[in-house]
């Protein structure tokens, strides 16, 4: 299925959770931050399957000031 | 002084009065070594979209969790209040920290706050139990709303970020220090020179809040330096008490005994 990371798309298997998905885009789950659809999931949620044109994005610490 | 001189803020008990923003230095090791070297004990930091080629976010994270400092997530870029509250969960879950620095950007040209926007957005994020630390322009009025709404930190600009046009109005900081003397006032933004920072800190200000003056330094440590003893000087400088200005000038040596050659003017 395909859905939405940062805006472009990606084809993703049916049925993957928010943990696989970070797990296949090699991503620390410690250091991310996870919103689907511009609403936070939390870390303990991330057992939670995502849906054919979900949007998702994932924030992690930059500079700022 | 520095061991005594402690102040709470957040509910945190802190020994420095300077906090420093981490954007904008020449190198990450540079910033590392300007951070430690100004004594900073709170950082601030931004949330962005990670990019899973570059891991630029992990990256930095690395550079900046190893300093053991508190850290204080910005919410720059945010432009509703739905956006404020989604990235302050965000941090939250990431810094494990209630704080947040409410930053809400309402003009381009200038990077003036939207003190509207700041209000709802501030209102929103004390009802799910965040330490909101707002930055706002210097209004006595939104200092008032923010202030009875449960925000105990202020933090007015001194000018523009990333200006360096230092205080551009003193009389309205010195509004709202002896307005509010509960609240922990910082000067956040507009700071360009040890001297600027120093005043802010003579005028009683809890603390300063800078990033571009140290970062764009030509030696970024070097600076860091200078801001730290400036910030200290400025608070001895309130604590001790500064003389109120006059209008003309006085005499510092004193009258009685002038040499023999005044004697006849008497």
């Amino acid at each position: 299925m395909r859905v939405l990371i940062h805006d472009e798309e990606h084809e993703v298997p049916e049925g993957i959770t928010i943990g696989q998905l970070l797990r296949r885009l090699d991503l620390d789950q410690a250091v991310c931050a996870v919103a689907v659809n511009a609403e936070h999931v939390p870390r303990q949620q991330h057992d939670r399957a995502l849906r054919a044109d979900d949007r998702v994005d994932i924030l992690a610490p930059m500079a700022g000031g | 002084m520095e061991d005594v001189d402690t102040w709470t803020v957040g509910g945190r008990t802190l020994h420095s009065r300077l906090l420093i923003g981490s954007a904008r230095y020449p190198s990450p090791a540079n910033m590392r070594e300007a951070i430690q070297a100004c004594g900073a004990e709170v950082i601030t930091v931004s949330l962005r979209r990670e990019n899973p080629r570059e891991r630029a976010g992990q990256a930095f994270w690395s550079y900046v969790r190893d300093l053991g400092l508190h850290v204080l997530p910005n919410t720059a870029g945010c432009e509703s209040v739905e956006e404020v509250l989604t990235v302050a969960r965000m941090a939250r879950e990431i810094f494990e920290t209630d704080w947040l620095k409410l930053e809400v950007i309402g003009d381009d040209e200038t990077l003036q706050p939207d003190p509207f926007l700041l209000v709802r957005a501030a209102e929103a994020l004390l009802a799910e139990g965040f330490v909101v630390w707002p930055y706002m322009t210097d209004d006595v009025v939104l200092a008032e709303r923010l202030v009875a709404l449960g925000c105990d930190v202020l933090m007015p600009w001194g000018a523009p970020i990333g200006s360096g046009q230092g205080i551009r109005d003193e009389a309205r900081l010195r509004r709202l220090r002896q307005r509010f003397p509960a609240a922990a006032l910082l000067v956040d933004a507009g700071i360009g020179a040890p001297s600027h920072a120093a005043r802010a800190m003579e005028l009683g200000c809890d603390g300063v809040l800078l990033n571009t003056a140290i970062a764009r330094a030509a030696d970024p440590v070097g600076m860091a330096v200078a801001f730290r003893d400036a910030v200290r000087a400025g608070r001895r400088g309130w604590l001790a008490g500064l003389m109120a200005p006059l209008e003309r000038g006085e005499a510092s040596s004193p009258m009685v005994g002038l040499p023999f050659w005044h004697q006849e003017e008497r």
